[in-house]
């Protein structure tokens, strides 16, 4: 059994595209050595350096013997002579098969396995040229192999050894590398004492550890910021912290503007106090080793000084010209080339925005107030310089200008949901804002094939789609369906599948239970929410599944018969006993089920129908021989159907016992 | 402390004892180093190159009337250009860190991703913003294609912000208080420069006449461009003024932008025509740049 080691050293390798490269890595690797059967692959990587280890690879593949076709008989000696020949045997030896065109030789050739050296070797340069990124270069030139960054050195050695291939001009070699700027010499590594002699050259390689010593190191009091510590552990090779402060005076600019202009401009952590306010401090990671002489955090509070006199600056300019006087402004911006400027997307706006917030009975005026002030912000500097406040600058001026609180927070909220963990807008009024912004863009796009497929979603559309899905279920609106999507519309079909994936993966509701009540239409999200959840409710209760069978049963004999719809039941014809007892509990049921507000008791009651259908089922032949008799029953086989198929399509659910019936 | 001048004596050394070319700025309005046809037109073809020069660089949009300590009409960029790219360009690059007085050992340095796309140009490339505690002094680029054309031989571009990198070693929050030369500071020699330029580029400029010039720019390219699809003896053809041309076009375009002169629906068609003459000029310069029949007979 072998060990190997093979450390990929780059030029810095953007962070977020690290984890995704090592998965990658693996998976080519193990694919294309299944016969060594390695068992312990382990990944590791920092900015610089890609590591794959493997433990427990078999010395050679296994023998195996391969068929080589040779001529047809009928090609005559002269033929098969030659195939012989190049096989090294005589004509005797050759064994024949027959096959559809005649009797032809054919040759058992045994291919010995390959030594694991000779295969790592042979095939490694294509596993490591094949990992995919979703943006690569090249480096000598447009001919050249292309990877993300630059390839330096190569690390590859088989139990110690070094396994012997070129990838991109590099010789793989035992010769590995430290920190950039700590340990400039490089230096030889064995696998044994791999890790040991990095962190000897002041190298982490194992980004957990990373993690680890970030966390333990930036203290408690940060803002809690898990995505941050993944980022700068792919950003660093030995990270250390280094603590700093700010002018207090700063914290009048809003704490929204301060944290983004930390965490997305620097990467630093927000220190938070006790009741939860900023606290003029923050919190960097330096790829280094301590700051004995404060030059580094000197150096991050002037970048820091900077940045927020930029706010300031910007956040005082910007007032000199109000939201409302800006709305001419938004002409000069463009939304899409062929959808026009953020004026024409605004003036959409108001009009669907103040149509939803009558139908939602919400209030109008503030919302068509906030649509026309909503995109004002991207014309000011503190967006252009901020892009990710947007929305959020925008609240915050119509609030530092004396707009309504509701105009103001509902422009504030209009990104919102901004992924299924974020909320949804705070107000009504926002809640109608931001459906109507996503609504719009959705509509403008689809009316112009802007339709994503596959990965292919430029103006995230489904995050917007799936933004106003979220915003339906959460917020409980009694906007229709219908109001918000012409039905049949690929528009429909496109949120639809939303709705889906938000009860399945959000909500977790099983995929029947999400098809059964679908089928049955969408009146509101809120009541399709209610369906659902009843019916997953009632599933595990005795009768549901055995009367959902029956209904199935029901739709299958309907169909086959070709049930006229409008036929309606003639009690005179039905005859006495399981025929009569089922029409009779049907009326009692309809009843009980029209009485009853929570859709959990009307599906009760419709599964306490179960002894009426089974018995009727037992004990009546729907098909006889008198057609009036005969049509009379498939018409109240339809009308209970009918009935009952407005909360749920049972013909959707998948019965999990021995199928029912 | 080294002031202003002292520093770009130092980087120029430094890369001048690398073998590099020292270049003086080229001598028109240009956005950007990368602009100068010493890394536009030299980065194209095969041929290996090695310049480094300062170039000022003016952003019409970005002049603040010398109010804002951060933000320039026109900033220094020193622009260095290693084609082919040797294989320890960051090395050597932090080497030029050292020669400049920043102790490493002392700082935290990361190379942040920043990819690089300029429209106009028909370029782009990947590479990474280069950040000395926390401050980004550097553009470091590895040039994918250019002029619309993928590059036979990738250069690495370095771009250093010379008043960022300064401000950080003379340890000022203001680049106006920069010691650009002793008893000297950046505001003496350049504030003038910054208010009036601002004043200009945002209230002043005469709007038609602008876009008269930038008309009359375009039909001159366009038409050495059409001059030089006709033209039997291509070695001597004036490739190099028509570039000229495309470069004060930029340059109409970015100062009719900053007087807000310039709307949406026309703004990507006028990107579209600069562009267009670019690449014009990119795909002639290497159509020119070829060696002759004759030539590769002699070499032969």
């Amino acid at each position: 059994m072998s060990g190997l080691l093979l450390e990929i050293g780059t030029e810095e390798i953007p962070d977020w595209m690290i984890e995704p490269a090592l998965e990658e890595f693996r998976s080519k690797f193990l694919t294309a050595f299944t016969e060594f059967g390695g068992t312990a692959v382990s990944m590791d990587a920092t900015p610089r350096r890609l590591v794959l280890r493997a433990e427990g690879l078999a010395e050679r593949s296994p023998d195996v013997e391969e068929v080589v076709s040779g001529p047809y008989l009928s090609a005559g000696p002269k033929a098969a002579e030659g195939f012989a020949r190049k096989w090294n045997t005589t004509v005797e030896d050759l064994h024949k098969t027959q096959d559809a065109k005649g009797e032809r030789y054919i040759f058992h050739q045994k291919v010995p396995g390959q030594s694991v050296r000779d295969a790592l070797s042979a095939k490694l340069p294509a596993v490591i040229g094949g990992i995919a990124f979703p943006k690569t270069m090249s480096w000598p030139g447009s001919q050249g192999v292309r990877f993300i960054r630059p390839i330096r050195w190569i690390v590859a050695l088989l139990d110690d050894e070094v396994l012997p291939f070129t990838f991109a001009g590099i010789t793989a070699s035992n010769i590995s590398r430290g920190h950039r700027v700590l340990a400039a010499t490089p230096f030889s590594v064995t696998i044994a004492a791999y890790e040991e002699t990095l962190l000897r050259n002041s190298v982490v390689v194992r980004a957990e550890e990373r993690r680890r010593r970030i966390r333990e190191a930036i203290g408690k009091d940060v803002l809690p910021d898990g995505e941050l510590i993944t980022t700068l552990a792919y950003l660093t090779e030995f990270p250390s912290v280094v603590r700093g402060s700010f002018d207090a005076t700063f914290l009048e600019l809003p704490k929204e503007v301060l944290s983004t202009v930390m965490r997305h401009h620097q990467r630093y952590f927000s220190v938070v106090r006790g009741d939860g306010s900023l606290a003029p401090e923050f919190v960097a990671v330096s790829n280094t080793q301590g700051d004995p002489e404060g030059l580094i955090r000197r150096g991050h509070e002037k970048v820091l000084r900077a940045r927020f006199n930029d706010a300031r600056f910007f956040w005082a300019s910007d007032q000199k010209r109000k939201l409302p006087e800006r709305v001419e402004d938004l002409a000069k911006i463009t939304f899409q080339a062929k959808l026009g400027s953020y004026l024409d997307k605004t003036q959409r706006l108001i009009q669907l925005a103040g149509k939803l917030a009558r139908l939602a009975e919400a209030d109008a005026a503030v919302v068509e107030r906030a649509a026309t002030l909503a995109k004002c912000d991207l014309t000011t500097d503190m967006v252009k310089e901020f892009t990710e406040l947007q929305g959020v600058v925008g609240g915050l001026y119509a609030d530092a200008q004396g707009e309504a609180p509701a105009v103001a927070s509902a422009i504030y909220d209009q990104y919102k949901p901004s992924s299924m963990e974020d909320s949804i807008p705070r107000t009504r009024e926002g809640q109608i804002l931001a459906i109507a912004d996503k609504l719009d863009t959705l509509q403008a796009c689809f009316r112009i094939g802007m339709i994503p497929s596959g990965s292919k979603d430029p103006f995230a559309l489904r995050r917007a789609a799936q933004g106003i899905v979220k915003i339906l279920f959460d917020a409980k609106l009694t906007l229709r369906w219908n109001d918000l999507f012409e039905e049949g519309s690929s528009l429909a079909d496109f949120l639809r599948e939303r709705v889906h994936f938000y009860l399945r993966e959000i909500l977790g509701y099983a995929y029947d239970e999400v098809n059964a009540a679908m089928a049955a239409g969408i009146t509101t999200l809120h009541d399709l929410a209610e369906r659902v959840a009843a019916i997953h409710r009632s599933r595990s209760t005795k009768d549901f599944e055995p009367v959902a069978a029956s209904f199935k049963r029901i739709q299958n004999i309907l169909r086959q018969a070709q049930v006229d719809h409008a036929s309606t039941v003639d009690a005179r014809l039905l005859t006495q006993g399981p025929e009569q007892d089922l029409y009779r509990a049907g009326l009692v049921v309809r009843e009980k089920v029209a009485r009853s507000r929570a859709y959990g008791e009307k599906l009760e009651a419709m599964a306490s129908l179960r002894p009426e259908v089974d018995s009727f089922f037992d004990k009546i032949l729907v098909n006889d021989p008198d057609p009036a008799i005969r049509q009379n029953r498939l018409a109240l086989l339809n009308s209970l159907l009918t009935e009952f198929s407005t909360i749920a399509d049972f013909s959707e659910i998948v019965m999990q016992g021995s199928a029912g019936i | 402390m080294d002031c202003f001048q002292d520093t770009i004596f130092k980087l120029k050394r430094y890369w001048a004892d690398q073998g590099a070319i020292i270049q003086e700025p080229y001598d028109l309005e240009v956005g950007a180093g990368t602009m100068s046809p010493e890394t536009f037109l030299r980065v194209l073809g095969p041929k290996p190159y090695k310049v480094a020069y300062v170039q000022p660089s003016r952003r019409p949009a970005d002049g603040r009337y010398g109010e804002n300590p951060n933000r320039l009409y026109k900033h220094q960029q020193l622009q260095l250009i290693l084609k082919p790219t040797p294989a320890d360009v960051i090395e050597r690059y932090l080497g030029s860190l050292a020669a400049i007085g920043i102790d490493l050992k002392q700082h935290d340095i990361k190379f942040e991703e920043d990819n690089w796309e300029a429209p106009t140009l028909g370029a782009w490339g990947v590479g990474w913003q280069v950040m000395l505690d926390g401050l980004e002094i550097t553009q470091f680029t590895y040039f994918q294609q250019c002029g619309g054309m993928d590059l036979a031989v990738v250069p690495a571009e370095i771009t250093y912000g010379l008043e960022r990198i300064v401000a950080f070693l003379q340890n000022v929050d203001s680049v106006y208080d920069i010691e650009w030369a002793p008893g000297f500071s950046y505001g003496d020699v350049r504030f003038a420069d910054e208010l009036q330029f601002s004043v200009y580029n945002f209230e002043v400029a005469d709007v038609n006449a602008l876009w008269q010039e930038f008309d009359l720019h375009e039909r001159e390219a366009a038409r050495l461009l059409e001059l030089f699809r006709k033209e039997t003896n291509k070695k001597r053809f004036p490739i190099l003024p028509a570039y000229d041309q495309v470069l004060k076009c930029s340059n109409l375009f970015n100062l009719l932008d900053a007087r807000g002169a310039i709307s949406v629906t026309e703004r990507v068609g006028i990107i579209g025509r600069v562009r267009k003459l670019a690449l014009g000029v990119a795909e002639a310069w290497v159509e020119q740049q070829q060696p002759t029949t004759t030539e590769v007979e002699v070499v032969a």
